[in-house]
């Protein structure tokens, strides 16, 4: 029995070079790139070695109905019938190549993609640019299962392509990978190249649904006795400045043509809106990111200056849209 | 809608030259169920249920069988294949049943060359598949970016490069024999002889002005009165009809010509008949077939694709100088009763004319001589039909003359037979061949006489001289002419005919009837090993090949310019001079703005700057006119920063 063993240890170790090839191979950079090739960086220009071609199911339906075609003309030996089977066939060799070139050659660059929350669509934006002076029609893009959908590009011109994925996780949402394809002009050929490009989508956390009173305004820290900039007594204007709130400036001097002017307010109380993560003790991390989005949005939404507290990041109090920003790619890149 | 417009009106092109053939239910049933299509998608109303689809299937089909009383075979084949590219058009949902559709148009164009192969059927189908394509083209541009002549000029240009392919494969594609049996409805509804022969057979055959066969002779063509073109020989008198049974299989009896042979080719349209036809008398046979004692040549099979073969003839011969005995007293048998008053003319001539040869002369010199009319509208005859024609009608046609003469002759105790055929034929010079029409059968005696054998007698000759010598057309008054007939006198109007019958021979002899034979003697003018099997694999393959080169390079060098938008190409010019002095308008930056920033750069320019950007502006931008682009073009030309 031992000696069966033996010789069946024996007899796999004269295989241990072969398998250890093997390995080396199933890890070789050429075959990680092959299965999980990297993503690249846009804009790639799609040259014959990205570009695939072969028949679609239209295709081989089409053949199979030539080889009947052919079978009848030669068994009628009907001239008429043996130069329609050619024509229709070398009509169809000959869409084969108007597929590919359709695809060739077009340089596909990545757009910006729009931060979403946890459970909208992310959107992924791209531009087919035809440098040639062909125009190309029908381009597909399929991400998925799904066909996003089809775009034409004239030449010299640029078409935008765009397709969509649910945001499940906050943080930086990298796009799949994904197909462009055509089948023009005959349906019978489809050409395609596998993508995978370095795109991504800020995806912020979902904002909590419950509605939660924003916190309690706190006395300033620091140098109290500075003129707050308030909301209750107006003092004055001053130019407008990114990030100021829309409520706050003066209509009806940009209606005099002056100019974006923003009215200022003294505060009687000198108190700031802190987001503070120590607030909400007793939830999990995914919870309180929650919470603190929803008061972000609320916040801003109240047009109220705020400021955020994160373990390890403070953003000082501030107002608008870049405020607004800076707080939410905060919130979503948390930890990460 | 435009799309689907477009797939009813091509379905609709490519059936439309079956519907002559169809039960008279098949039109206006497409036409209802493609109004209600196009209803059906105008109110954007549901696609008819399922059951009402095969319940409609279900009755056309059971119509179909009705009408052919089968399923199977060509013209019910094609009668199902209408319905149901019509009925497919009632569940379009997808592409793919769009494809399907555009995919049976395809299929309906062929099984149209099934019943007509003509130049004029073969540039109707060719412009359906124009428009096919050009559906086709229409459903896959997804976005709808091409407008309706785009489409076909793009469907065009993929056809017109699938033409040498076509060629190439046309060419060398090896021809081969039929794979299994035809169905028996392959080849129908043609005319021409046909193995008996009554009063009214051949002059109803004359109306028709196709085409019988075609006669290319190697040297010069025989005189018009020695064109008898042999075919069916008739022994057989029963009631007014001569008929003949297939002859045994018997060696031709003994052929000795009296001159040089002619030799000659015939290309015989199909009749669906087995026998063919040949200058009377034929010394040589063609290969594959084989004839009776009395030189009626037969095929294997019945001629159901155009023929070619050649052989040779004597006009002048003794035939059958030593006869067989049984067939001397078939060429004598009459019905035991009937036609009283000719027997007992034949038998006032038999007893008191001395020998055969003058009983012939004496009858035709009756035909002759007496009130005899040479007409297409003879009088009915009644059951004694030789007695009525001899003795009371007296206007016949050929079958007429013949009919009454061989029965004579009998009576008379000399051997005869009838002969039918074509008499005649009508030199094409512009293509030096002879075309022969079903206008031109004919049907004549044939007599046995002691030392000379079978010696043609043809009444019609006797009756009507013109009919031998100039042809139908001139034997009979212009009145009783059949249209077929009618055109042949204005010279420009012959012409032409000649002119369309030599492209139609042309088109016969090189695209239709390009066979096995005529491809390896093609191919082998070229080069002997291309006409083998592994030549024309490998010339197909190596010329496919070249010829997708040729096709993919000319794709890309052959960029069309036309397109391009000259106001851009000027600006861009311009753009391109000023990046080489080292001023380039970078993406961003408009024509205002990179002027602005030229102009900073290089002051000593400002002015030819500034009109250039100013006529580009105004040619983008604003309205049109008509000097703006040459200007634009001129200062452009003399811009040199």
């Amino acid at each position: 029995m031992t000696g069966l063993t033996h010789r069946l240890a024996a007899w796999s170790a004269r295989f241990n070079p072969l398998r250890q090839s093997a390995f080396e191979f199933l890890q070789s950079p050429f075959l990680k790139q092959l299965l999980h090739p990297a993503p690249e960086a846009a804009p790639v220009t799609l040259t014959q070695r990205r570009l695939y071609i072969l028949p679609t199911r239209h295709g081989l339906i089409f053949a199979l109905m030539l080889l009947v075609m052919l079978l009848g003309s030669i068994n009628y030996a009907n001239s008429m019938g043996f130069v329609l089977t050619f024509l229709l066939g070398s009509l169809a060799v000959v869409s084969i190549l108007h597929t590919y070139r359709n695809l060739a050659q077009l340089t596909i660059s990545a757009g910006k993609s729009a931060p979403v929350f946890v459970g909208q669509e992310a959107r992924f934006h791209l531009s087919a640019s035809n440098t040639g002076n062909i125009p190309r029609y029908a381009i597909g893009l399929r991400a998925g299962k799904d066909v996003a959908g089809f775009t034409d590009v004239a030449p010299n011109h640029a078409a935008a392509l765009a397709f969509g994925l649910p945001a499940q996780r906050r943080g930086l949402l990298r796009a799949p990978s994904f197909n462009l394809f055509s089948t023009f002009p005959l349906g019978l050929f489809r050409t395609w190249t596998h993508l995978d490009l370095d795109i991504n989508c800020l995806v912020y956390p979902r904002p909590a649904a419950e509605a939660l009173p924003l916190p309690a305004f706190q006395a300033q820290t620091g140098q109290g006795s500075r003129h707050g900039a308030g909301q209750e007594d107006f003092s004055g204007l001053r130019t407008y400045r990114n990030g100021d709130s829309l409520r706050h400036v003066a209509w009806k001097a940009v209606a005099r043509e002056q100019g974006m002017l923003t009215k200022q307010f003294d505060g009687a109380t000198q108190q700031e809106l802190w987001l503070d993560w120590d607030l909400l003790p007793g939830m999990d991390v995914e919870t309180r990111l929650s919470r603190l989005t929803r008061w972000v949005l609320d916040a801003d939404t109240a047009a109220q200056r705020y400021g955020l507290r994160l373990p390890g990041r403070v953003l000082s109090p501030a107002s608008g849209a870049e405020h607004r920003r800076q707080c939410l790619e905060t919130l979503a890149l948390f930890g990460l | 809608m435009t799309k689907l417009a477009w797939l009813l009106a091509s379905i609709a092109l490519a059936i439309a030259p079956h519907l002559a053939r169809m039960p008279l239910w098949v039109g206006p049933l497409c036409l209802a169920l493609g109004l209600w299509r196009l209803a059906i998608e105008r109110d954007n109303r549901p696609l008819p249920q399922k059951w009402l689809l095969l319940l409609l299937a279900g009755a056309a089909t059971a119509g179909i069988a009705s009408h052919y009383h089968t399923l199977f075979g060509r013209d019910a084949g094609v009668a199902l294949l209408v319905v149901m590219s019509f009925l497919k058009l009632m569940e379009l949902k997808a592409l793919r049943d769009t494809m399907v559709v555009l995919f049976l148009g395809y299929f309906l164009v062929i099984t149209g060359f099934l019943y007509s192969q003509t130049i004029p059927t073969a540039l109707y189908l060719l412009l359906v598949v124009l428009i096919n394509t050009a559906t086709m083209i229409g459903y896959n541009d997804v976005n709808d970016g091409l407008s309706v002549r785009p489409r076909l000029r793009l469907a065009g240009i993929l056809l017109a490069q699938a033409v040498p392919l076509m060629l190439l494969l046309f060419v060398l594609f090896p021809r081969v024999g039929p794979l299994w049996g035809l169905p028996k409805d392959a080849f129908s509804a043609v005319t021409g002889l046909s193995d008996s022969m009554s009063p009214g057979t051949i002059s109803q055959l004359i109306r028709s002005d196709a085409i019988a066969f075609r006669v290319k002779f190697d040297g010069p063509p025989p005189h018009r009165n020695l064109r008898y073109w042999r075919g069916p020989v008739l022994w057989d008198y029963d009631n007014g009809t001569w008929s003949t049974r297939q002859p045994r299989d018997r060696a031709p009896a003994q052929l000795l010509p009296l001159d040089k042979a002619l030799s000659y080719t015939v290309t015989l349209e199909p009749h669906n008949r087995r026998w063919l036809f040949a200058l009377d008398l034929p010394e040589t046979l063609p290969p594959g077939s084989r004839a009776g004692r009395d030189l009626t040549i037969l095929a294997q099979a019945p001629v159901q694709q155009r023929l070619r073969y050649s052989l040779s003839s004597a006009t002048r011969y003794r035939f059958d100088v030593d006869p067989d005995a049984g067939e001397m007293e078939r060429a004598l048998r009459l019905p035991a009763r009937g036609n009283p008053q000719a027997r007992e003319l034949a038998g006032r001539w038999r007893s008191t004319l001395k020998n055969p040869r003058a009983v012939v002369a004496q009858a035709l010199g009756m035909f002759r001589n007496e009130a005899f009319v040479y007409t297409l509208n003879p009088p009915l005859t009644g059951p004694q039909a030789v007695d009525d024609f001899l003795f009371a009608t007296r206007r016949g046609f050929c079958e007429h003359y013949a009919g009454a003469l061989v029965f004579l002759m009998r009576a008379a105790g000399v051997p005869a037979r009838v002969v039918t055929g074509y008499q005649g034929g009508e030199l094409n010079p512009l293509g030096d061949y002879m075309i022969v029409r079903q206008s031109d059968a004919h049907a004549w005696a044939e007599v046995w006489l002691e030392k000379e054998g079978w010696v043609r007698i043809d009444p019609t000759a006797a009756v009507s001289p013109n009919r031998i010598e100039s042809g139908i057309a001139a034997a009979l008054p212009g009145a009783e002419l059949p249209p077929a007939l009618l055109q042949l006198d204005a010279a420009w109007l012959r012409r032409a005919r000649l002119s369309w019958d030599l492209l139609n021979n042309n088109w016969n002899q090189w695209v239709l009837g390009y066979d096995q034979q005529r491809q390896t003697r093609f191919l082998s003018r070229f080069n002997r090993a291309l006409a083998s099997w592994q030549g024309m694999a490998l010339a197909m393959v190596t010329g496919i090949a070249a010829l997708l080169l040729g096709i993919a390079s000319w794709m890309l060098w052959h960029t069309p310019r036309r397109g391009k938008d000259p106001v851009h190409a000027a600006y861009e010019k311009f753009c391109a001079r000023l990046a080489r002095r080292g001023i380039a308008r970078a993406t961003n930056e408009g024509p205002a703005d990179f002027a602005a920033r030229a102009t900073r750069m290089r002051p000593d320019l400002a002015q030819q700057i500034g009109f250039i950007t100013q006529r580009y502006i105004e040619l983008r931008y604003g309205r049109r006119h008509s000097t703006r682009l040459p200007e634009l073009r001129r200062a452009v030309r003399r811009f040199r920063p």
